[in-house]
This record gives C-alpha cells, sequence and structure tokens, in this order.
C-alpha cells in the first residue's frame, strides 16, 4: 500500500499545488504587479512622501528661505550636509547678519534619513521624487543646494 | 556468493568546505565553515564579520534621534519595530507618555512589518528547497505593504518613521484604505500559500523531522521568535511583556512541539493569521489625536541603565543605553535575535545531510546584518 500510496499522495499534492499555479497562468495578466520600468518612465508617479533626494525650492525670483541657522547640518547623523556661512549687510537694517553662502550636500552619503528636514525651522528644504541617480563619476553627487546669485526670501526668520 | 567488498581500501574522509560567503542560500555575507564526510555534516561554523559596521560604537556618537535610523540598517526587514524598540527605551528613560494615536499607528505599522517579513521569508524558504514559483507569491504580497509603507513612511524598507515622542509625520490620509484593502486581498491569499506549500509532499518529506531543536536547548541557546515557539518555549514578548497598543487586542501565541523544521515554518504562516487580526482590530479606530509629543531638540536622558524589548519578525529584540547624562549615550547594546538563532545552527544540523542544512538555515530566518550589526 505504502509505495503505491506515497505515489497516489505525491501526484494529488502536486496538482493540489498546480491548481493554484494553473489559475494564475490562465488569469496572468489580472492583477500583475510587475512595472515595466524604465518603458513606463513617462507615466511613473511616486508618492509624494517618496525620499528620493534634498532639495531646496527658489521661486521666481530666485529666492530660497535657508537662513543658515545650521540646524540640518547638526540634525545630520553623518556629516551628508554642510553649511558656508558668512556674515554679510542686511540690506534692510543695515546691520551685518549670518547669511548662507553655500548649502552643500553630499547626495552620495545621504541615509534618507529626513532628520534635517524635520530640524530646518524655515521649511527651506525638502525631499524630491527624483531616483534615478546613478553618475559615473561620484564627484556629481555632491550638490550646492541654493542656486548661483540666489537670496533669503524677504521676511523669513529662524 | 558473498559480494561485499571486505577489507576495502576505499574509505571516505573527513573535509572541510566553505559556504558562502557569497552564497544564495545564506541569505546575505554569511560564511559557513563546514566540516562534512561525504554529504554528512560533521560540523557547521558560522564565521560572522563581513557586515560588521560597528553600529553600537556609532550609537556612542550620535545623539538619540540620530539612533533611531541606525537601527533601520539592522533587520532591515523588521526596520520599523526596531526604531520602534529605540524609541520606547528613550520615552521610558524619560518617562514619556505618547498619545495612544502614535500606540495604535506602531502597532499597526509594526504588525504589517512582520507580514512583510514572513511573506519574504516564505518565497525564500520555498525557493531554499527548490520551489522557485513561491518566491514570486510571496514577493507579490509583500509589494502591496510596501507600497503603504512608501506612501506613509517615505521609504519602503528603511523607514525611519518613529522619532523619540512619536512619529515624524502623520498617516497618509489613504493609509487606513490601503491597509483595509490589503487585509482583503491577503485574506484571500493567505490559504494559497498552505496549497502551494505547506501540504506539498516533497516539502514535508524535506522539512518534516529534519533540524530538531528541543526546548531545553531552545531556552538554553536564548532561542526567540518563532524559532522558540517551533519547538514549543512560549517567548512572545507581545504576549509577556507588551508594549504600545499589544496589551489591547487578542491574538494567539503560535505554538508547535515537534520542534523540526516544520513546525517553525508553520509557526510563521499561522503567525500571519494573528498579526492580520491584530490589524483589523486596530484599524478600524485609530484614536484622534496628536502624532508626536514634543520632546526637547537635544535629549538628554538621565543617568542610569534602561532597557526595552520588542518582538521582531525574527524575536526578541532587546536594546540596553547606558546613560551618563549626556547627550550621547554612554553605551549601547543590541540584543538582536539573529545572533541567538544561528548560534543553534551547529547544533540542529549536525549529523543531517547538507541539503536538510540549507533547508534548517532557511527556517531560523536569519537576516545577516543583524547578526553583525
Ligand atoms: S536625510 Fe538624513 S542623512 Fe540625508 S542629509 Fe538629511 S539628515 Fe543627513
Ligand atoms: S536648510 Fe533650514 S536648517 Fe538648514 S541651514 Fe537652511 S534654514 Fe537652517
Amino acid at each position: 500500500m505504502s509505495y503505491f500510496g506515497d505515489i497516489y499522495k505525491g501526484i494529488k499534492t502536486l496538482l493540489t499545488g498546480m491548481s493554484v499555479t494553473g489559475k494564475y497562468f490562465i488569469t496572468s495578466r489580472k492583477g500583475a504587479i510587475t512595472q515595466q520600468y524604465p518603458d513606463n518612465r513617462d507615466n511613473l508617479k511616486m508618492f509624494d512622501r517618496f525620499r528620493g533626494e534634498v532639495v531646496m525650492p527658489h521661486n521666481e525670483n530666485n529666492e530660497h528661505r535657508c537662513t543658515g541657522c545650521q540646524k540640518c547640518e547638526l540634525a545630520c547623523p553623518n556629516g551628508t550636509i554642510e553649511i558656508i556661512w558668512d556674515r554679510q549687510i542686511d540690506p534692510e537694517t543695515g546691520k551685518k547678519k549670518k547669511m548662507i553662502d553655500k548649502h552643500i550636500y553630499h547626495l552620495g552619503m545621504c541615509t534618507m534619513c529626513g532628520l534635517c528636514i524635520e530640524a530646518c525651522p524655515t521649511d527651506a528644504i525638502k525631499w524630491a521624487q527624483n531616483f534615478e541617480n546613478s553618475v559615473y563619476d561620484r564627484t556629481k553627487l555632491t550638490r550646492v543646494l541654493n542656486k548661483p546669485g540666489s537670496k533669503l526670501m524677504p521676511g523669513v526668520e529662524d | 556468493m558473498d559480494t561485499t567488498i571486505k577489507n576495502s581500501n576505499l574509505k571516505s574522509e573527513e573535509y572541510f568546505i566553505n559556504m558562502g560567503p557569497q552564497h544564495p542560500a545564506t541569505h546575505g555575507v554569511l560564511r559557513l565553515l563546514l566540516t562534512i564526510d561525504g554529504e554528512i555534516i560533521k560540523k557547521v561554523e558560522p564565521d560572522l564579520g563581513y557586515i560588521h559596521r560597528s553600529i553600537e560604537k556609532m550609537c556612542e556618537r550620535d545623539s538619540y534621534q540620530q539612533i533611531v535610523h541606525l537601527t533601520d540598517r539592522m533587520d532591515y526587514l523588521s526596520s520599523h519595530i526596531n526604531n520602534e524598540a529605540v524609541c520606547l527605551t528613550v520615552e521610558k528613560a524619560l518617562e514619556l507618555e505618547v498619545p495612544e494615536r502614535v500606540k495604535v499607528i506602531r502597532t499597526i505599522i509594526g504588525e504589517l512589518t512582520r507580514i512583510a517579513s514572513h511573506t519574504l521569508w516564505w518565497g525564500v524558504m520555498g525557493m531554499d528547497v527548490g520551489a522557485l514559483t513561491t518566491y514570486f507569491y510571496g514577493f507579490r504580497d509583500r509589494e502591496m505593504i510596501n507600497d503603504i509603507f512608501e506612501e506613509t513612511c517615505g521609504a519602503r524598507l528603511t523607514m525611519n518613521y518613529n522619532i523619540p515622542g512619536g512619529l515624524m509625520f502623520d498617516i497618509h490620509p489613504n493609509f487606513v484604505k490601503r491597509v483595509k484593502d490589503f487585509i482583503a486581498h491577503f485574506k484571500t491569499k493567505l490559504p494559497e500559500y498552505d496549497t502551494l506549500l505547506s501540504g506539498n509532499v516533497i516539502f514535508q518529506k524535506r522539512t518534516k523531522g529534519v533540524g530538531i531543536l528541543t526546548k531545553e536547548d531552545a531556552i538554553s541557546f536564548g532561542a526567540s521568535g518563532p524559532v522558540g515557539r517551533g519547538s514549543g518555549y512560549s517567548c512572545d514578548v507581545r504576549k509577556h511583556h507588551p508594549y504600545s497598543a499589544l496589551d489591547k487586542v487578542k491574538f494567539k501565541e503560535i505554538l508547535k512541539t515537534e520542534g523540526d523544521t516544520f513546525a517553525r515554518y508553520q509557526v510563521r504562516v499561522e503567525e500571519m493569521w494573528e498579526s492580520l487580526s491584530i490589524i483589523e482590530q486596530l484599524i478600524d479606530n485609530i484614536p484622534e489625536g496628536d502624532y508626536k509629543v514634543a520632546t526637547n531638540a537635544v535629549i538628554k536622558l538621565p543617568k542610569g541603565e534602561f532597557y526595552q524589548k520588542v518582538e521582531t519578525a525574527r524575536g526578541e529584540l532587546g536594546v540596553y543605553v547606558v546613560s551618563t547624562g549626556t547627550k550621547n549615550p554612554y553605551r549601547v547594546k543590541f540584543r538582536s535575535p539573529g545572533f541567538s538563532n544561528i548560534s543553534l545552527l551547529n547544533h540542529i544540523t549536525v549529523g543531517g545531510k547538507i541539503g536538510d542544512l540549507v533547508a534548517t538555515m532557511a527556517t531560523l530566518d536569519i537576516v545577516v546584518p543583524d547578526i553583525d550589526r
């Protein structure tokens, strides 16, 4: 009994399993989760909160909201952000004030933890949803987030 | 006529081979030094250290907010639960009571993490014993959970969604709907797991009676999680020391007494049902309220030693923090489930075959960065 019984049982469980796979074989198109990347690049939309890279939005007058307070630099666990700042004359008050010179961001070191963005008191930096970051030269991953010639948006105080 | 060869010169001798560190069955950079005689295993020595990043030392450098993101990189398949463990330790030390909303959300995401981890494990387990199909089925269901995480937390694996005092931001408006969709979807798919793999004769022959771990050994080796529970050792931290919202939900601790590979397999599959039921109990009544309580920008723990344990998908994770009252911990030690579980490997595989080693290791469900840290 046991020898043929085993064969019978083996075939039976095999067919039970194949009934599942067979069902999907017939209805394979329905419910497929495969993404045809990169063919679907044009209509591939990432979620709003997706952490791709840190960027600093500028308005049409080339103004940003970064005061150079260095809170993001302190919050960052691994030195990804470097703030180079300067004391410059504020045109409104005529007094010397801390101003940002360069907000340097090393994308290659970033762990996408989001602590810098939480720490920023003026919401000067935010996440961008871009994820295609591969380059041939890693120096390209070091970015200056404030655009050349940009200024602090009037009215932003830390 | 006697056909047996007497005084034969043919004899087998022990020899030594390396399995890993680059071997698909070791699930990461784990190197096993095998002493074998033919196909029989004489000794298995795990050689660790290939992915050691000195996370515990890095913790001494970082502030308490910064430590959290490092734990993502330990057991990356239960990253949310690791984060939670650190946050719970800090909150315990500060005697900070987090809002109910935070507790419930943490528990829901924690259980989703457990399901995601177990579905991935199920797929890989099938693959390790030669059933490639399961891999795709496991990943299909995990994909839905990863989408939920991506939408709410911003990342699929290394989420860093917890901060000491609560959550980094509130859940996404779609969160509840997506979780409910997932529950409905997964309830129809989970029975397929049993039809496809658990009932299969070949699979059962490969796993039943293989890699037996007795309850006594499970306790003395410090096994935890599904590995301990497969041997009848009741060690579910969620049950014995409930944290977050786990004291408000009803669920069963899955225990099997056989202690073999198949028992550990069954524990994990049935645990997915329990996790589903926990999520179902909580998802409809997430309390309103804040998603965090304000802490100082620089968190300083009082002088002393603090310990908190949680149940990750792999077992008991303990976080032990020694503080001297400054903004950095003096010492952080993680008691990781993978480390104790891998120490069992030699004990339960000696005398078996190489093929069984792979099946047994699959049910220990190791994640190598969790062992090495
Ligand atoms: S996301 Fe984290 S690692 Fe990256 S720059 Fe911000 S704080 Fe630093
Ligand atoms: S980005 Fe924000 S936190 Fe960083 S220096 Fe500028 S204002 Fe301060």
